[in-house]
């Protein structure tokens, strides 16, 4: 048992990866007021644009990620005409932005079908690594897990810390006032979409070109919309959205380790474990609407015209 | 300042100009996107939209493709006015097929005339199943249809995935994902000699006549629509919000697993991993492009289907991947929400 549980745990963490991405970067966009469901559309283009950039640059995946953030939030911009701009239907826009992006990638995405990516060595920290137990788990990662660590601290620091916080979340309680005192609101959302298309591009770019790392059709498999959940049973708080990842980061492993665990269960039945865990979890939250109430943005997916 | 203003009152005219202003620029930004990837952008414009409907058979291509997405885009229709969002149908559609391939299986080497209606009662279940579980889990506990329709489409594929994998795999298939060949007991006849257009066709015929009539005369449909349109109002007068939750995901799942009948039935003659090119989330675009209106939604499903139909030409004629299907779907519903803002608001004057 105890040696699996090291590689099951250390797996996770990669697992988590793209899902701690895409929902920090969503968790934030909500935060603002707007709902992105268009998560998925942005992984796609991050994760084929991420892999094109792998690919022909030679510089793997530190060209990768930033390739992958640059798209995301260039894809971002288009829900962002459409949903800030014109004030359009955020939820439909945000579909639209999925249908195009699964669409766009698959399209780029015919030359690279047969390629392949040497993936990312993890790097032991020094010392930290030999701690028993946790060190192999928490400190023999590669670099992109370290950076999901960076990611969350600065986000959760920034959103409760900081006067830039303050503001995004004081737009998402109330544009209207946020707008009065002279803020420019859609701009600011505007920077919050273009974040949240960023991070959902690094999430993709990682699939990509570290945890896969090949270009597959359609390869996040979901894993957007299960970022959008995540934020809602975090009840849009970072740490809780930590605490989701992992728990999803296990559910995802586990099916590469169930055999090894004498669990004779035909594959498909394990591949569906991510999903069903999503909708027992926002079955799990949404049964107390108070929980929702208290928590939610006040003006999520509500459009504003100043 | 910003651009846009309120109008006084919603523009009756750009309601029903915005889906062609959306299809506009559609094209428009087809064009660019040709000329940008160095195509002729006349030639391809005429592969994409006017090769396909240029002999009988186009159109009985457009015809076979068109049913599926307007069948199902009238069940999300109701569905869409009480502000229900069913993302979901192609999950729908997924186990309504293996509902109505398991009676085609089990049925196989019979010849009886009830194996197709019994396969389209079967399927019309499945899909009312998978519809009333989001149902369920919004009624009971609040839990958003949007995710959860969603992720019962993943499901629904890993289940076709089992299944033409296992148990109703073809032992002759060469280990193939899929189930045996349906015989002529268990598919619709065909109606058109030398097409693959069949008797399913009725079904979605009937479909959008008993739509019509359920949108202009039940009460049930006003219940609905009071309940999208002003919530207050609609517990004010007593309506029930859950009943109306359970009617609209019960039948957009119900018509999208009669759907996935319609194609195993049809034009695909088994299960396979295959069985829908995304009809499920096409219908999205057709039931709001057709102005959720039982006919509007029929001129809608024709051209989703040649947008269908053009990219398989592309394909073939112009060497361009299939997805750019999916392109052209994605700025197609990102124009019409676009223009629709147009209705409720107008540009500011300067002066």
């Amino acid at each position: 048992m105890i040696e699996h549980l090291i590689p099951i745990l250390a797996g996770t963490l990669g697992a988590a990866v793209p899902l701690i991405f895409a929902g920090l970067g969503e968790l934030v966009a909500e935060r603002t007021g707007v709902i992105n469901l268009g998560v998925e559309g942005m992984m796609l283009v991050g994760a084929i644009a991420g892999f094109a950039a792998a690919a022909e640059s030679g510089y793997g995946v530190t060209a990768g990620l930033p390739a992958g953030a640059l798209a995301g939030a260039a894809t971002a911009m288009i829900f962002g005409f459409f949903a800030l701009s014109l004030a359009a239907n955020q939820a439909a826009c945000g579909l639209a932005l999925t249908i195009f992006g699964i669409g766009l990638s698959a399209f780029i995405g015919q030359h690279y079908v047969a390629y392949s990516l040497p993936g990312l060595k993890p790097i032991a920290i020094p010392l930290l690594s030999d701690i028993p137990l946790l060190g192999p788990i928490l400190f023999k990662q590669d670099w992109v897990v370290y950076l999901s660590f960076l990611a969350f601290a600065g986000i959760a620091w920034t959103l409760a810390k900081t006067r830039l916080g303050l503001l995004l979340k004081a737009i998402g309680e109330s544009p209207e006032s946020a707008h009065a005192i002279g803020y420019p609101v859609i701009s600011i959302r505007f920077g919050a979409v273009a974040f949240g298309g960023a991070m959902a591009g690094i999430a993709g770019a990682y699939l990509s070109t570290v945890y896969t790392p090949l270009w597959v059709q359609n390869m996040s498999a979901g894993r957007g919309w299960i970022a959008v959940a995540l934020v809602v049973f975090a009840s849009w708080k970072p740490a809780r959205l930590m605490l989701g990842a992992y728990l999803f980061g296990a559910v995802t492993i586990l099916q590469f380790h169930a055999q090894g665990l004498g669990i004779m269960v035909p594959v498909q039945f394990l591949a569906a474990l991510p999903y069903v865990a999503t909708i027992v979890v926002l079955v799990v939250i949404s049964r107390d609407r108070r929980v929702l109430q208290n928590n939610l943005p006040a003006s999520l997916g509500k459009p504003f015209l100043p | 300042m910003h651009l846009l203003e309120p109008r006084p009152h919603p523009s009756r005219v750009m309601r029903w100009t915005a889906p062609l202003i959306a299809v506009a620029a559609t094209l428009l930004t087809g064009s660019f996107l040709f000329w940008t990837l160095g195509k002729p952008v006349l030639t391809s414009f005429h592969v994409f939209f006017i090769q396909p409907l240029e002999t009988g058979y186009g159109w009985s291509e457009l015809l076979i493709k068109a049913c599926p997405l307007i069948l199902i885009a009238q069940g999300l229709a109701i569905g869409f006015k009480a502000r229900i969002y069913n993302i979901g149908a192609e999950g729908q559609l997924i186990v309504g097929a293996l509902f109505g391939g398991g009676v085609a299986i089990t049925t196989e080497g019979m010849d009886a005339a009830w194996i197709v209606p019994a396969m389209v009662v079967a399927g019309a279940i499945g899909g009312a199943l998978w519809g009333a579980i989001p149902a369920l889990l919004r009624t009971r506990f609040n839990a958003s249809e949007t995710l959860t329709t969603l992720m019962l489409s993943y499901v629904a594929s890993l289940i076709l995935a089992y299944m033409v994998n296992g148990p109703w795999r073809d032992p002759e298939g060469m280990n193939f994902p899929q189930s045996i060949m349906f015989g002529d007991s268990a598919l619709f006849s065909i109606l058109l000699e030398g097409s693959r257009v069949n008797t399913s066709l009725f079904i979605t015929l009937a479909a959008v006549l008993l739509f019509w009539i359920f949108n202009a005369k039940s009460f049930m449909h006003f219940q609905i629509e009071v309940g999208g349109l002003a919530p207050a109002a609609s517990h004010y007068a007593g309506f029930s919000a859950k009943q109306t939750v359970w009617f609209c995901l019960v039948m957009s799942g119900l018509t999208a697993g009669i759907a996935g009948v319609g194609e195993i039935a049809g034009p695909v003659g088994q299960l396979n991993l295959n069985i829908s090119p995304g009809y499920g989330f096409a219908a999205i675009i057709v039931a709001y492009l057709g102005r959720l209106h039982a006919l509007g939604i029929v001129l809608a499903g024709f051209l989703m289907a040649l947008i269908y139909l053009g990219g398989e030409a592309a394909q073939v004629s112009l060497q361009m991947p299939y997805a750019i299907t999916g392109i052209f779907q994605g700025m197609l519903l990102f124009f019409l929400l676009g223009s629709d803002v147009f209705i409720d608001n107008r540009i500011r004057r300067l002066v």
